[in-house]
């Protein structure tokens, strides 16, 4: 397919590649993009590091690509439905918008506090969107007496990270035993763990906060938080940073296989039917998309990582124009980045399910190291801790599921030591990035 | 002028902050920190940047965005 029209619903770093990558692959049509956000596709990583600390204007981020790929942008438009039979995407201004290929890249928003009535305090945010970075980075030129983080992930930590960096006094809470737990288990969060609380972030652990509390006057500005352990935290700003929730209510009544945890596709980024049938005009890519991975034995992954969303949206252009067999099967390595504590953490493969980790370079003890995953007995990740350049050895390895450890008998590692990772179990495994 | 690096690629190897010091800098050992938004009149020092970046991880965009508007 080269001409006809192509709609594309979520304007940000998925929507444009994707429509980058229909254009450079010939697409010489129609091409519109939908966006809610009033804003043209941004960069959302600084938005948590350099943006709070005030290194970076939060309306700087506009992504290069948007002054030249030709299309049509809709933006301060929300999709609120779709016209499978009809072939229309549905605007919540009561347009239609007729397509013959449809690529869905709605992506995911930041989890909200459960208690809306809570959550309403001000002085509670969340971190997903450039105006919530600007908010946030407004509640913090206040100077609040102390931020409460509630959530250890990566955003939860790099925003601990950008708030010390202010100066400010900050607590963070998590019921999981170190930081970063989910994604990089308790022996290198434990690390982590020690360079956050020399950095003079409160750090609790194992705790859970069950009430946010406002100060009971007029404005209900927040006050105080409650843990179950039965102690409070005094605090009069709160970021809530329990993960992302994928853009998918809009699809319900679509008849596509679509829940919180992503829109399901095939190899192709085709969208699944409820039947688990590929349907053949409509592709996802980005956070929103939940595709198998050759990789995982077909496992469908949904992924929260900028280099994905920008893959996946070229493998989907491809796959719409030339044919799902043309564009194979996506097969994309899952890797992404953090910066936390003058720390640089990268990452290659999926830790999930690992019962083995070993520090094959460096040593925590002088801050550059990097860790291998291994699962029964095969290498299925590397995570590098300012030790980035180390990291693509290991690319090969995880593709082909070398024994693990895969590199043996290096100069300053020469036999490896494998421990327990610490690894949440995988049933009570919550959001993924986040 | 608008300016992204793809942080997965990027292995700090710092040329991108020999060639345009006041666009890029490296903080801590690995951290690369750079300005998305550097004005026109850096053009010449940005396009050194990206061409010195010897992974290729730099992109600039140098034409005005189409005005932002709401549908
Ligand atoms: C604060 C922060 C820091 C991050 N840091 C890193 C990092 O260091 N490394 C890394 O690898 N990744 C990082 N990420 C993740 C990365 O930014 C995402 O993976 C990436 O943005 C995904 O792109 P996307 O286009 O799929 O989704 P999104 O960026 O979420 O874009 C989806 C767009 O669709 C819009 N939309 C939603 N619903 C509708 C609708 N119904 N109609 C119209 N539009 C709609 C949304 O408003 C949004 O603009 C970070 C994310 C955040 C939020
Ligand atoms: S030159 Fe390239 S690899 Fe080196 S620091 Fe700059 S962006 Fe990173």
């Amino acid at each position: 397919m080269r001409d006809g029209t192509i709609v594309i619903a979520g304007a940000s770093l998925a929507g444009l590649r994707g429509a980058e990558a229909l254009r450079a692959h010939g697409f010489a049509g129609r091409l519109i993009l939908v966006g809610d956000e009033p804003h043209l596709p941004y960069d959302r990583p600084p938005l948590s590091k350099h943006v709070l600390t005030g290194e970076i204007a939060p309306g700087a981020t506009t992504l290069p690509g948007v002054g030249t790929v030709e299309a049509e942008w809709r933006l301060g438009a929300k999709a609120r439905g779709l016209d499978r039979a009809g072939r229309a995407l549905l605007l919540a201004n009561g347009e239609r918008l007729a397509f013959d290929r449809l690529l869905i890249a709605t992506g995911a928003r930041a989890r909200p506090w459960p208690k809306p009535e809570e959550a309403r305090l001000s002085g509670i945010h969340t971190l997903r969107s450039r105006d919530d970075a600007a908010s946030l980075a407004a509640g913090l030129a206040a100077r609040p007496k102390r931020v409460l983080i509630l959530g250890a992930g990566f955003i939860g930590c790099e925003v601990a990270s950008s708030i010390r960096a202010l100066g400010l006094p900050v607590t963070v809470v998590d019921p999981a035993p170190a930081p970063l737990a989910q994604a990089l288990g308790r022996v290198i969060g434990g690390f982590i763990a020690g360079r956050m609380e020399a950095a003079g972030v409160d750090l609790r652990l194992g705790v859970q906060v069950t009430h946010l509390e406002g100060d009971g006057q007029g404005e209900c500005v927040m006050r105080r938080a409650r843990l179950d352990d039965g102690g409070t935290i005094e605090a009069d700003c709160v970021v809530v940073a329990l993960g992302a929730v994928r853009n998918t209510d809009w699809l319900a009544g679509s008849g596509l296989r679509a829940d919180e945890g992503g829109l399901s596709c095939d190899s192709a980024c085709r969208a699944l039917d409820e039947a688990g049938r590929p349907v053949p005009d409509i592709f996802a890519a980005g956070d929103v998309a939940r595709v198998p991975y050759p990789l995982y034995g077909g496992r469908p992954v949904a992924l929260e990582h900028w280099g994905n969303a920008v893959a996946q949206a070229a493998h989907a252009a491809r796959a719409m124009l030339d044919g799902p067999e043309a564009a194979g099967a996506y097969a994309e390595l899952p890797a992404f980045w953090s910066s936390q504590f003058g720390l640089n953490i990268k990452s290659l493969g999926l830790t999930e399910g690992a019962d083995a980790v070993a520090i094959v370079q460096g040593s925590p003890r002088t801050g550059r190291f990097l860790a291998v995953y291994g699962r029964a007995g095969r290498t299925i990740a590397a995570v590098s801790v300012d030790a980035g350049r180390w990291l693509p050895a290991y690319e090969g390895p995880i593709r082909d599921g070398a024994p693990f450890p895969p590199i043996t008998g290096g100069a300053d590692q020469p036999d490896p030591d494998p421990v327990s990772p610490g690894l949440p179990a995988p049933a009570t495994a919550r959001g993924d990035q986040s | 002028m608008r300016v992204v690096v793809d942080l997965n690629r990027c292995q700090a190897y710092a040329q991108c902050c020999y060639a345009a010091p006041d666009r890029f800098v490296l903080r801590g050992d690995e951290i690369l920190v750079y300005d998305p938004a550097p004005p026109a009149s850096d053009r010449a020092a940005v396009d050194r940047a990206v061409q010195a970046c010897p992974v290729r991880a730099i992109r600039v965009e140098h034409d005005r965005a189409p005005a932002e508007r709401a549908a």
